[in-house]
């Protein structure tokens, strides 16, 4: 995986919000690359800051009140962030594709299906609008939408939910983007239904080839689709590494957490789940040292003052946690070979 | 559609049966008759009275005017002497109307407009002009308005006649002055409207797909923006063509505004009637005109398709 070439790359990015009650900052130093072809996965409860950092990397966080504090967006070499509005249009045309979370809402309700579909290729010079059209019912056929020629007349409000979804992978799609980011695609639709539209990302991934950046916030998506995993606590990565190591090596206590809080098929009837106790920072005023520590059961007085240092546990395998550290008492989650990352070592 | 359409005439005509009901005994209930007058004699009003069938008993004198409703009379006018209701209806209305017209276009245009742009720049020096456009057209009364119309252009600046009704240019003031309230409601209903479908997921999915800014506005947020303007347009319709009693006053247009609020205080009962059976019908059908109309602009209110 790690000789994939790597062509979108987020370094030290910090995004606030202003609002009337001050400063939110929603994503707090925020590092990890994108490779061609592979599924990324970032998971976190709600609040901790994932979908703001998938809307930066296409800038649709509404700015204002959102800003950048710092950081940089590069894709494919260059910095989205110093792109003109012009330049920034054509990558949300032709280089990135986003699904977002509800498909009731994010179709416009005045337009037929067809032309929202096709309103990806506006302004391009390259294709006629024969073509644009057979692209457009190509596409509906290949995300599995029955009956083509009478849904691409359709308004939204005749689909069902997972129709629109589809539609929604359509629109995300239909240009042959290289990414496509996918906020929480199957949150709002029923377990059937999720189980066809990730079967159908990951059926699209083989044909298309294309990577993606899977949001949520279930555990389960991320075992069935992603390659590697990046976990995410109050705005910071607390974890990144291939799903095989979150999974079975976790190494930072808030990812043992979130695996502790699902049910399992074996989880005998009457059993209690286990809780994450307490709630995420307030962003307001986010905590020094690491966010976790007031939740976490392992803290110890270094991580309230102090901001955890990276350490690296394999190739791809990398926590922000003191337990980590060579002084840090022996746990179940500290690794034997763990090595800490300097200021800028980014692996 | 059709089975709506006629579904809708039918509930028109039990509403304005109704109205007209109400109506026809409320006159009857306010105080003094359409005869007061201290000169006529005994003689004289009992000859009034059984002339426009008073003297009858009440119930009859019910049935004889919707009888001739039916037939699409509305009787004798009790204070202006041998004229109809129907003349004066037909006399005074394209007056009114005429004006209103001319108000609603360049109120809607102007309204619509200032609207989108208040809500373009939300928060901007242009989104403040616009916010104070609107308060002004909604606190000031039309008959300051008028006045102040009349004052600046008309007699300091003499650009346009001061009143009466002979041409294009006599309407342009009182259009104005009749225009002013419904541009600043429309437009504040826009901006307002306009700033919600702006945080709309479908807009940042436009925004998602590279289309250009002034496209979302004009593609995907003025259309979907527009329901709840039109939702005020059918009564403002109604009652904008049926002319205002005191702008046309001010500017001394021979409209239907006068005769409706003299009517009420002449007790002029069939006027009255009338009047608001006039205004009435066309406030529903107004209304129902607005309801077809909501289906071109918004797909999920389209009826009867298929």
């Amino acid at each position: 995986m790690a000789d994939r070439e790597k062509f979108l790359e987020l370094k030290n990015v910090v995004y606030s919000f202003h609002t009337y009650g001050g400063q939110v900052k929603a994503v707090r130093d925020v590092s990890f690359e994108v490779r061609k072809g592979e599924i990324l996965g970032i998971v976190g409860e709600s609040g901790c800051g994932k979908s703001v950092t998938a809307q930066c990397i296409m800038r649709l966080n509404p700015e204002p009140p959102g800003f950048f504090e710092g950081g940089e967006i590069l894709f494919e070499g260059k910095d989205v962030l110093k792109m003109t509005n012009k330049e920034l249009r054509k990558m949300r045309r032709e280089d990135i594709g986003f699904v977002f979370q509800d498909p009731m809402t994010s179709l416009n309700p005045t337009m037929r299906v067809g032309a929202q579909i096709e309103e990806v290729f506006l302004g391009r010079t390259d294709v006629s609008k024969k073509e644009v059209k057979e692209k457009a019912l190509e596409i509906m056929r290949l995300v599995g939408i029955s009956d083509v020629e009478k849904r691409y007349k359709q308004y939204p409000h005749e689909l069902s939910g997972g129709m629109k979804q589809r539609v929604m992978i359509a629109i995300a799609l239909v240009s042959r983007p290289s990414l496509v980011i996918c906020d929480e695609p199957t949150t709002s639709l029923d377990v059937t239904i999720e189980a066809q539209i990730l079967d159908l990302l990951l059926e699209l991934r083989e044909k298309l080839g294309m990577s993606i950046i899977m949001i949520t916030h279930d555990l389960g998506v991320i075992a069935r689709m992603c390659d590697r995993v990046i976990v995410m606590y109050g705005g910071k990565i607390v974890e990144k590494g291939t799903a095989q190591e979150i999974f079975y090596d976790t190494a930072h206590p808030y990812t043992k957490g979130l695996m502790g809080s699902i049910a399992k098929l074996d989880t005998a009837k009457g059993e209690k789940l286990t809780p994450i106790e307490g709630t995420p920072p307030d962003l307001f005023f986010p905590p020094k040292g690491c966010p976790f520590a007031a939740r976490c059961e392992y803290a110890m007085d270094v991580c309230k003052d102090n901001p955890p240092c990276s350490y690296q546990l394999s190739g791809e395998h990398v926590t922000n946690c003191w337990l980590q550290h060579e002084f840090a008492p022996d746990t179940d989650l500290k690794k034997e070979n763990a090595a800490e990352l300097k200021e800028g070592e980014v692996k | 559609m059709r089975k709506y359409i006629f579904k809708r005439l039918v509930a028109a005509v039990l509403t304005m049966w109704v109205l007209i009901t109400v109506v026809f005994f409320l006159v009857r209930l306010m105080p003094g008759d359409p005869f007061q007058n201290p000169k006529m004699t005994a003689e004289i009003r009992a000859n009034m009275e059984s002339y426009y069938g008073f003297d009858k008993p009440l119930i009859v004198q019910y049935g004889n005017y919707m009888k001739n409703l039916f037939k699409g009379d509305l009787g004798y006018s009790m204070k202006f002497t041998n004229k109809t209701v129907n003349g004066i209806i037909a006399e005074s209305f394209p007056f009114s109307a005429d004006l209103g017209i001319r108000a609603l276009v360049f109120a809607v245009s102007f309204g619509l407009v200032l609207g989108i742009i208040s809500a373009r720049n939300r928060g901007g020096k242009l989104d403040f002009f616009c916010v104070i456009v609107a308060v002004l057209g909604t606190s000031i009364p039309d008959f300051i308005m008028g006045a102040v119309l009349q004052y600046g252009f008309g007699i300091k600046w003499g650009l346009l006649p001061v009143a009466q009704y002979q041409g294009i240019e006599y309407t342009i003031l009182p259009a104005c002055a009749i225009g002013f309230y419904t541009l600043a409601s429309v437009s504040r209903i826009m901006r307002a409207s306009m700033l919600e479908v702006a945080s709309q997921d479908y807009i940042k999915t436009a925004r998602s797909k590279g289309v250009s800014e002034f496209r979302i506005t004009a593609k995907h947020q003025i259309r979907n923006a527009i329901m709840p303007v039109m939702t005020i347009m059918g009564p403002t319709v109604a009652s904008v063509l049926t002319g205002t009693f005191v702008i046309e006053s001010i500017f001394a247009i021979p409209g239907m505004g006068k005769y409706y609020v003299e009517s009420v205080s002449n007790n002029d009962y069939s006027m009255v009637l009338g009047m608001t059976i006039f205004y009435g019908v066309f406030l529903i059908f107004c209304n129902l005109v607005v309801d077809v109309l909501y289906g071109v602009a918004d797909p999920r209110v389209r009826i009867g398709e298929r």
